[in-house]
């Protein structure tokens, strides 16, 4: 095998598993460590870089991270990684002299969003630093989009939702509220130098069952109701509601629920717990408000009597396997669960009847979503560019973050006559944490303690007030257990095969037997089996050096439960094992090289 | 030295062996000795051969002198018992706890000063006494702990860190074992484990007093261009005159035979050591044909690695001196000790 290429920033990258995870690459290891030196600011300033919502998404994020965290592999749970984030948030300090500025001189590009949300505001926020005079059209009296109308004021309060909308917003876009777009034709005859569509995908699935149309007043559409909820349109719901749909808006539908008036609240999936499309932790938050979930249960009809509903009936299925690992389902029984209000959270669609066909928008005919390019986020219109869920359908907030920042890349290229597919390439730094004899840059310590547990306020106060925030956040204690928990995946094990005198001593010394020197294989699989440990999970790299001075054997490392602790540097005699912090440069509009 | 201590993670797939323990179990407190020091390679192939030969840590003897290398006893099997005695005197020592109980298994670690200089009579008398134990030679031919004067195994010619030749000639402990009649002599490299586990373990099966000679690099002190003990010069000029596999009492030996005479020794617990001689006529059951390639390569400037010499019927010191083969922690009081009865009819015997 050839020896791994470890200048291409990929390979240190994906050894950084969560910052590999998370879709804005946002450092993880380098954020915890802040504030594990009290540096909340600074963790602050280094999330915002590449997640701009650190508040926000310390509140609300999907958290890809955290199934990626090396940790699980160590031992069962990953880093609280999503939680320190809003510690670096909770605890700073006022950070407005460090935002980005937009300068008095214009560069006389005007540029439309259209839709307040997470996409479009990355957009502006990463346009407007450079002279763009970036437009944001929002149906809404208010920015923030889904963050605002659809995630209820106890997972995000309003007043977290303004401030970093505000940072952006303050740079200098031009808000237009109140302002939804109905023409994409007139939108273009403005004449913007781009359009970017952050719309979303605002349109709540409908299920076509006999009798949904019988009680219009008490079957409600979940995204749509929990706008309802949040503009004050609906105050009060009916005691027993069941809420078909088990995916995150469904938690969000349930447990907003017991906040307006329902007594039990029952949660109905089609199919068994581990196809559960809401995350675990929120399910966990929402039986720990006493929610009941149903699983196996089938919807076949809405039960209405003399023109009220009283309840619904299901098909109760028994899931079986094929021997291709295809789910089947059977029929068992039919049953009906009584109750006074029912609420729609299947899933949602995008919804484009504002742009009209014959914009040079190309539609793919099958979904009726416009096509748009992956890496440029262009449709095929030149200049006009999707992000968020408007582009591929419903993701998180993260995505839209990540998708807004590559937007703004082609954005950027587009309007200095540039091709959008030439776009800046990821870099990367690397500077030993070697500060003494057996003295690093980070604490390389293993820290045994298990995550720690979030605490929520008390059931009787979040039922009193909607806007109660449930998650009191990690107290400065508890965050600085927890960070120690991180393995600082991105303090990278780096080879120098020249140095390397065949002593052994990092083999022998290794807690999780990663290294191994051996003669070099035909390919990695083959090198694989003469592993000192060898792996089970095989998504991890295996790193393999150039051959060894003596005996031309070569040095192998497999990436996948390292634990970055040092010792193999520490006890290399002539420093050819040597730990180095990775900084993944990302890149970001404007950032290109003249 | 390292700042932290290993961090208490097993690697996912780490398994048992046949009485229940990781391989991690049979590790002990961490190493103080210089980074890259070969007598840490040698603990590391000692916690292999325990693990895979299934010792009950509760049924070793770790036994050391005084130097770097008797220091290593620490580093592993933390659950086992050991005794660091005075300077050279660890096979004095081992003789006793030996002849008090001999239902352990005695692992004596020293260095070439600890055995060839100050305790060179005590190690060839452990030799003639034949008694039951592993004896880790961790030889790098200088005195690291007093920083780096050439020790009694130092080639002549090898200079120092500062450049001075060595004068003397040194002691073969090899040659030194033969002679005087050890019945498993073997010399290994720290940094082949592949070669070293395989005797060690044999070393342990082996009944009677085994020699493992192990070159073990001091990379503080000689791991230099002259040295005749670097990593390096040991790569270059290491000949392995036999190739040894140990092969346990219960595993079915189904490797297929290769080219080569294999020598198959059994040992007294049932187990079988298979020797492959690399160099035709080599006879490793063959005392004088051991002595007369050792001496051939070390003409030469080889170094000869590997099992150069076993014989499994010798009788160790317990058979020589017609001891009980019950430990005498197992040997009821009375019988131990039969009173002042006893102790007058035998002071009889002698008037």
């Amino acid at each position: 095998m050839g020896a791994t290429d470890v200048n291409d920033p990929r390979y240190y990258h994906k050894v950084v598993d969560c910052q590999w995870a998370c879709p804005a690459h946002t450092n993880v290891p380098g954020y915890l460590r802040l504030i594990a030196q009290g540096r909340y600011d600074d963790s602050y300033m280094l999330n915002r870089e590449s997640n701009v919502f650190p508040g926000i998404l310390g509140r609300t994020c999907d958290r890809p991270c955290e199934p990626a965290c090396r940790r699980v592999r160590v031992e069962e749970k990953p880093v609280a990684i999503c939680r320190l984030k809003r510690v670096a948030a909770d605890l700073r300090g006022d950070i407005t002299a460090r935002l980005p500025k937009a300068p008095k001189q214009k560069n006389g590009k005007r540029i439309a969003c259209v839709g307040a949300g997470p996409a479009s505001l990355t957009v502006a926020n990463d346009l407007l630093p450079l002279g763009y005079d970036v437009t944001i059209f929002e149906q809404n009296a208010k920015p923030g989009g889904l963050m605002r109308v659809n995630i209820p004021a106890f997972r995000l309060p309003a007043s977290v939702l303004d401030e970093e909308c505000g940072y952006i917003i303050d740079m200098g876009a031009t808000m237009k509220y109140g302002t939804p777009i109905d023409s994409m034709k007139a939108l273009l005859a403005k004449g913007y130098d781009a359009v970017f569509v952050g719309s979303g995908a605002p349109k709540g699935k409908e299920l076509d069952l006999p009798g949904r149309h019988d009680d219009p007043g008490k079957i409600h559409i979940g995204i749509e109701w929990l706008a309802n909820v949040h503009f004050g349109h609906v105050e009060r719901i009916e005691p027993r509601v069941l809420i078909i749909g088990v995916g995150n808006t469904a938690m969000d539908c349930c447990r907003t629920a017991k906040r307006v008036g329902a007594t039990d609240v029952t949660v109905i999936a089609r199919r068994g717990r581990k196809h559960f499309k809401a995350s675990p932790w929120e399910l966990e938050d929402a039986e720990e408000e006493l929610v009941e979930i149903v699983e196996n249960h089938s919807p076949k009809r809405f039960v209405v009597e003399n023109g009220t509903l009283v309840g619904m009936e299901f098909e109760v299925l028994e899931w079986t396997e094929d021997a291709s690992g295809r789910q089947k389902s059977t029929v068992k029984e039919t049953r009906i669960l009584p109750c006074d209000a029912v609420i729609l959270a299947i899933g949602q669609d995008n919804a484009f009847p504002w742009i009209e066909r014959d914009v040079g928008i190309e539609f793919d005919p099958k979904w009726d979503m416009p096509v748009v390019d992956k890496t440029t986020f262009q449709s095929t219109r030149e200049g006009v560019f999707f992000g968020g869920d408007a582009a591929w359908g419903p993701e998180n907030i993260i995505w839209a973050v990540a998708h807004g920042h590559q937007a703004a890349i082609s954005i950027h290229q587009h309007c200095q006559g540039k091709p959008v597919t030439e776009r800046p390439p990821q870099g990367m730094t690397l500077v030993s944490a070697k500060m003494g004899m057996h003295s690093w840059a980070y604490s390389n310590d293993y820290e045994p303690a298990k995550r720690a547990k979030m605490q929520h306020e008390d059931l009787t106060k979040r039922f009193a007030d909607i806007t109660v925030e449930v998650e009191l956040g990690f107290t400065p204690e508890q965050a600085a257990r927890e960070v120690q928990r991180c393995l600082n995946c991105d303090i990278q094990t780096h080879f120098t095969t020249s140095l390397c005198i065949e002593c052994d001593a990092c083999v022998d010394v290794c807690p999780t037997r990663c290294l191994t020197i051996t003669t070099n294989g035909t390919s990695e699989a083959d090198l694989r089996t003469r592993l000192s440990a060898p792996a089970e999970n095989l998504d991890q790299a295996v790193y393999v050096s150039d051959a060894l001075p003596q005996t031309k054997r070569v040095m192998v490392k497999d990436e996948d439960v390292c634990l970055h602790c040092g010792l193999c540097a520490e006890r290399c005699p002539t420093a050819a094992w040597d730990m180095r912090t990775f900084d993944l440069k990302l890149p970001y509009a404007g950032m290109m090289q003249p | 030295m390292t700042s932290i201590a290993k961090p208490p993670v097993k690697h996912p797939s780490s398994r048992q062996n046949g009485i229940g323990l990781t391989l991690r179990d049979y590790e002990g407190v961490m190493s103080t000795l210089c980074a890259g020091c070969g007598h840490d390679s040698i603990t590391a192939s000692i916690v292999q051969a325990a693990w895979e030969m299934e010792l009950e840590p509760h049924r070793v003897g770790k036994m050391s002198g005084i130097g770097c290398s008797s220091k290593t006893t620490a580093y592993f099997m933390k659950q086992s018992h050991g005794f660091n005695s005075v300077h050279g005197r660890m096979p004095s020592v081992t003789s006793g706890a030996a002849a008090a109980n001999g239902g352990l298994t005695y692992i004596g670690v020293s260095g070439d000063g600890d055995s060839l200089s100050i305790g060179v009579g005590q190690l060839c008398h452990a030799i003639r006494r034949n008694v039951n134990m592993l004896y880790m030679l961790e030889n790098n031919g200088v005195y690291g702990l007093t920083k780096g004067q050439f020790s009694a195994s130092a080639d002549i010619g090898s200079t120092s860190k500062k450049g001075e030749a060595n004068e003397q000639a040194p002691i073969d402990p090899i040659l030194l074992a033969l002679s005087l009649g050890a019945t498993y002599v073997a010399r290994s490299f720290s940094g082949d484990k592949r070669q070293l586990v395989p005797i060690i373990k044999a070393g342990i099966a082996h009944k009677g007093f085994a020699l493992v000679d192990v070159i073990s690099p001091c990379v503080t002190f000689n791991d230099h261009e002259g040295s005749t003990k670097s990593y390096a010069y040991t790569r270059q000029h290491e000949v392995e005159a036999v190739e040894a596999d140990y092969v346990p009492l219960r595993r079915e030996i189904t490797m297929p035979e290769t080219k080569g005479a294999v020598t198959v020794v059994q040992m007294h617990d049932g187990s079988s050591v298979r020797l492959r001689p690399t160099a035709p006529d080599y006879d490793p059951t063959d005392r004088e044909s051991a002595y007369a390639h050792v001496r051939a390569c070390q003409a030469r400037g080889e170094i000869a690695t590997g099992l150069l010499f076993v014989s499994e019927g010798a009788r160790d010191m317990h058979e020589l001196a017609r001891t009980v083969p019950t430990p005498l922690v197992d040997v009821p009081f009375e019988a131990l000790c039969p009173g002042q009865a006893a102790l007058d009819k035998l002071m009889a015997r002698y008037r």
